[in-house]
């Protein structure tokens, strides 16, 4: 017996309204007044209808530390958020250096089944940066990786990235690099500049960042391979890649939801809530990553979803774990900073949180494609006239980190269909078959 | 004044005033053969001290008990800090012994922050120095030296006015210039702060303060001038080339003091690395003030403590 769904009233990309036409997880029809007998009918009356969203920096924690995440816990938290594929990264424990523990979190995704999940493979055998991890193996897995990344870790030994950028180039991989030059960021805790040095915490200088982005661009271009650089967070950074596009280099970039919103003035009161890594920068910062995302120097936004326990954030500043959670507040974030201001469309945000993610990492299974006839019913319905006020506990994820608590902010995800499954109803995760 | 005391930027001109002001009439009682007041008679000071300072530590447990104050001393060094369940837990268990005051000393800066903002704990937090961030009352007790010595009739009601001071050293690491700059421009003084390029701070230039590269610049203007202490671990970090060289630099020796007005006093928070940034002749010269700034502290943080914890119920004015 097919399943069927007819979307009514929806606005693709925020145009027109609409009906859409689901069976059998593939979209069928779109048009005024569609019919589709036995059909369960969803109303999507004054709703943004946006392709299922992909996340190429997703932190789910398992194996290892399942008190902070586990693959089902985090999947949810990205349905909730709209998200239908998201990038398990690789610094887990053990480390995602082998065939068997990439397929191991890809199988782990598809059990729990709310969310495709694509791992991501690490550079180095256990994020050392010192050899190779078997990359052939985890791209020849039934994983399929594409993307290596060592993130958490910066691959600092110029030989060895370079390296690993030209190996991927047998199987059409990308190298994803967390730029930060280690010795000019020993012991550093927030952003270098006015507020460190009136609070006596360690630097950490937008200048390390930008020495391995440029080195880095320098390298890809050298050996003909690409580059993905993660989570971006200086004007510095932004120039630097734009000046690598101008020359034609395949040289991608991402920003996080909360390096477009948040500054390191809010560090003044030490709550750990607002650590994470790269650090939160100036409001000039924030400035021209928003112009980088909206000309396309930076090809896309990566939540960076990164959960701990609330003793690691309960804490003294210095003692606390880097990174917060975004999975469910990502879209609404970009709302806030790049729609409401008129820096992006509906249709530039399906491009920089569906389409070009899902490109970078070559995903399959229809992700990232447009909601089109005859493509894979991924597909979020997302009410962007509403408001909300954040509360940690409303979260699918295990960890509460998030640092937008008490902050009001625009939108809501109302439906995530994948492959033409309702995972979220009316803002409500439903019983998944996997 | 503010229920806590975190930063010196936390003190208006008039808290400071007040505060030292207090601190001279408390400096009496050191001065008497009994140096006990019963003003803090049944209330409980706990000094949680994360780092090891044995010289704040007995100031402020002196200060403590010339109060009548309980104290209770309680070293977490060595105790589990790495997690940071300790200081949560630690704060409920002496908010449940009924503390109220917590001094801290923290090797993580911010920490007294986090004491505070967290409702761990009810009591008044005083930062006894956090990490490379603050150390509010060696600033108090600074300007309480300079003032006695620099304003007329010991200074009582006085700021420090036009004061020029010099503040010399590891900028970049210290809570004692951090802590300084604040208050002392809070009191009007002019702060010149004298360090190698690679131990001033990044942003420094938008402190109240001027910087200068060149000690020599500032001594024949300056009416103190504060040496810091240079730390160890930065001897081998390349801020600087040798320890010869940075003393040469920035050491106040007999030929530099000479320069100073006849007035000048040279201060320095202790425990001093005599031959380094400051000569055996100079910190044991008329000028130097280092001894009267200890007996000045005990004085300073009882007037903290006071005004933190029994002030709160003898204040007739409600700001």
């Amino acid at each position: 017996m097919s399943e069927q769904y007819l979307i009514r009233n929806a606005r693709i990309l925020g145009g027109e309204p609409t009906d859409i036409a689901i069976t059998d997880g593939v979209i069928t029809e779109i048009g005024a007044d569609l019919e589709l007998a036995g059909a369960t009918v969803v109303d999507a009356t004054g709703l943004v209808a946006l392709p299922g969203l992909v996340d190429l920096h997703t932190h789910l924690r398992e194996p290892g530390r399942e008190d902070a995440e586990t693959v089902l816990t985090g999947t949810q938290a990205a349905a909730r958020g709209g998200f239908t594929c998201v990038h398990a990264m690789a610094n887990t424990d053990p480390v995602a250096d082998t065939a068997g523990v990439v397929e191991q979190v890809w199988r782990l995704g598809r059990e729990a089944g709310f969310c495709d999940v694509q791992p991501i493979g690490a550079v180095t055998v256990g994020l050392g940066g010192t050899q190779l991890a078997e990359l052939g193996a985890m791209a020849d897995s039934a994983a399929d990786v594409r993307v290596f990344s060592d993130d958490g870790k910066c691959v600092s030994d110029a030989v060895l990235m370079r390296r690993a950028l030209e190996y991927v180039k047998a199987f059409d991989g990308v190298v994803a690099q967390h730029a930060q030059e280690p010795r000019l960021t020993e012991g550093a805790q927030m952003n270098e500049g006015l507020v460190s040095g009136e609070l006596g915490l360690t630097g950490w200088p937008a200048a390390a960042e930008e020495a391995i982005v440029a080195r880095d661009c320098v390298l890809a271009a050298h050996v003909g391979s690409r580059l993905h650089v993660c989570h971006l967070s200086t004007r510095g950074s932004v120039e630097i890649v734009r000046w690598a596009k101008s020359k034609g280099w395949d040289v991608t970039a991402e920003v996080t939801p909360h390096h477009l919103l948040l500054t390191d003035e809010l560090v003044r009161g030490y709550d750990p809530i607002y650590k994470v890594n790269p650090p939160l920068r100036t409001a000039d910062d924030v400035l021209a990553v928003r112009e980088g995302l909206a000309d396309g120097t930076i090809d896309i936004v990566a939540t960076d979803h990164a959960p701990h326990p609330m003793e690691d954030k309960e804490c003294e500043w210095s003692a606390a774990a880097f990174g917060m959670i975004g999975l469910e507040t990502a879209l609404s974030v970009v709302q806030h900073t790049m729609v409401d201001t008129g820096l992006l469309t509906w249709a530039q945000v399906a491009d920089r949180m569906s389409a070009a993610p899902a490109h970078i990492s070559r995903v399959g299974g229809g992700h990232g494609r447009p909601i089109a006839v005859g493509e894979a019913a991924h597909v979020v319905l997302y009410d962007d006239q509403a408001t909300r006020t954040i509360t940690p506990a409303d979260t699918a994820s295990l960890s509460r980190n998030t640092p937008y608590a008490g902050r009001e902010l625009p939108g809501r995800v109302v439906a995530t269909f994948l492959r033409g499954v309702p995972i979220v109803l009316d803002g409500q995760l439903q019983e998944v078959r996997a | 004044m503010k229920k806590h005391l975190l930063s010196a930027g936390d003190l208006t001109r008039d808290d400071a005033v007040r505060v030292l002001d207090t601190a001279a009439e408390l400096l009496g009682v050191a001065q008497r053969p009994i140096k006990k007041l019963p003003t803090l008679r049944g209330r409980t000071v706990v000094n949680l001290f994360f780092e090891d300072s044995t010289r704040t530590r007995i100031s402020f447990e002196a200060a403590a008990k010339r109060l009548s104050a309980d104290v209770i001393n309680f070293s977490a060094k060595g105790s589990s800090v790495s997690k940071g369940e300790s200081l949560k837990d630690t704060a409920l268990t002496l908010q449940a012994m009924g503390a109220d005051a917590v001094v801290i000393r923290h090797h993580f800066s911010g920490a007294p922050h986090r004491l505070a903002a967290a409702g761990w704990t009810n009591g008044a937090v005083v930062n006894a120095g956090d990490g490379t961030h603050e150390h509010p009352t060696q600033a108090l007790l600074d300007a309480f030296t300079m003032r006695s010595h620099l304003m007329p009739d010991g200074g009582t009601g006085n700021d420090l006015q036009g004061k020029n001071v010099t503040i010399v050293g590891d900028v970049l690491h210290s809570r004692v210039a951090r802590s300084n700059a604040l208050l002392l421009h809070t009191l009007g003084a002019n702060v010149t702060l004298v360090a190698p390029p690679t131990l001033l701070p990044v942003g420094v230039d938008a402190w109240p303060v001027e910087t200068s590269y060149d000690l020599d610049d500032s001594l024949e203007k300056a009416d103190a001038v504060m040496m810091l202490r240079v730390q160890r671990e930065r001897m081998n970090a390349s801020f600087f080339p040798t320890e010869r060289e940075y003393s040469r630099r920035y050491g106040l020796d007999t030929t530099r003091m000479n320069r100073l007005p006849d007035h000048a006093i040279v201060l320095h928070p202790g425990p001093m690395n005599r031959g380094m940034e400051i000569t055996a002749d100079v910190a044991d010269s008329g000028r130097s003030v280092i001894v009267e700034q200890v007996t000045n502290g005990v004085a300073v943080r009882m007037a903290v403590l006071y005004l933190l914890v029994g002030g709160a119920t003898n204040e007739e004015e409600g700001s």
